[in-house]
C-alpha cells in the first residue's frame, strides 16, 4: 500500500500534475510496480522511524560532499604523497538483505570506496578503497555512521 | 540576469567541473578497481549541484516551486551503484578466471 502510493506521487511529481488523466495513469502504473515488487521479494518490515532516516540522509550526504573533495584533490595530484589503494575486508553485524542493499548503495555512491563482493556465509563484505589511509579509522566511521543506524531502521 | 540565475550558473559551474574531474580522473588513475572511483563524483555531487540548479532557476523563471529534481536525484542515486557492482563483480570474475580458473 506504501509503495503503491510512493509510485503514484513519483510519477505525479515527474508530470507536474494533478490532472484526473494523470492520477489514473499514475495509479495504474503504480499498481503494476506494486505487482512486479511483490513477485520478486518477499515483504521487507523496515521499522518506521522517520527521524532515523533523515539522520541518515544527512549523513550520506555529508560523507558524499566530503569524499569528492578527497577525490578530486586525488585525481589533481593534490592529494597525499603515498596514496595507496586496495581491498578492504570488513566483518559486519547487519543481516537483513535491504540494510544490506542500502549499505551497498552508500558505500557505492560515496566516491573513493566501492562494494565488491558480499560473502554470506561469514558476513564479510569486501570493499574498494582509493586511498587506504587509516584502515582501522574507516571501519570505525562506517560501523558508527551507518551500520548502527541501519541495524536499527531494518532489523 | 536576476540573482537566482546567477547562483543556478554558478552551481551549473561547479557541477560540470566535478563531472570533468571524474573524466580526468578516469584518465589518470591506473589500474581498473582505481578508475571507477572518480566518475562517481559527477554522478553523485555533480548530478546534486546541476540538479540544485535547475529547482532554483526554474523555480524563479516560473514563480512557482520546482522540485521534481529531487525524484532524479534519489534516482541516479539508486541506479548508479547497481551499473558499478556489476563492473566490479564483472572484473574479479575475469580476474579470478585468469589465476587458476575457478569461479567467484
Amino acid at each position: 500500500m506504501r509503495l503503491f502510493f510512493i509510485l503514484l506521487v513519483a510519477w505525479l511529481v515527474l508530470n507536474e500534475s494533478v490532472a484526473p488523466g494523470h492520477i489514473l495513469l499514475g495509479a495504474g502504473l503504480a499498481l503494476a510496480g506494486v505487482l512486479v515488487y511483490k513477485r520478486l521479494e518477499p515483504a521487507t518490515h523496515a521499522r518506521n522511524r522517520p527521524m532515523l532516516v533523515l539522520q541518515l540522509v544527512g549523513l550520506v550526504i555529508a560523507d558524499i560532499v566530503r569524499s569528492n573533495f578527497a577525490v578530486a584533490r586525488i585525481v589533481l595530484g593534490l592529494g597525499p604523497m603515498q596514496r595507496k589503494a586496495g581491498f578492504l575486508s570488513l566483518p559486519l553485524e547487519i543481516r537483513h538483505p535491504a540494510g544490506l542493499a542500502t549499505a551497498a548503495c552508500i558505500i557505492t555512491a560515496t566516491p573513493g570506496t566501492s562494494w565488491v563482493r558480499y560473502d554470506a556465509a561469514l558476513n564479510i563484505v569486501t570493499i574498494h578503497v582509493l586511498d587506504l589511509a587509516d584502515e582501522a579509522a574507516w571501519i570505525r566511521l562506517f560501523k558508527e555512521h551507518y551500520e548502527r543506524r541501519l541495524m536499527e531502521i531494518f532489523e | 540576469m536576476s540573482a537566482a540565475s546567477a547562483f543556478a550558473a554558478v552551481l551549473v559551474i561547479l557541477g560540470a567541473l566535478l563531472a570533468f574531474l571524474g573524466s580526468l580522473g578516469l584518465l589518470r588513475m591506473r589500474t581498473f578497481y582505481e578508475r571507477i572511483h572518480p566518475p562517481t563524483m559527477g554522478t553523485t555531487l555533480g548530478t546534486g549541484l546541476i540538479l540544485a540548479a535547475s529547482m532554483i532557476h526554474f523555480t524563479a523563471l516560473e514563480g512557482r516551486p520546482v522540485v521534481h529534481e529531487i525524484l532524479l536525484g534519489g534516482l541516479m542515486t539508486f541506479t548508479t551503484p547497481v551499473t558499478y557492482m556489476l563492473l566490479v563483480r564483472a572484473a574479479r570474475r575475469r580476474e579470478h578466471h585468469a589465476d587458476d580458473g575457478s569461479d567467484d
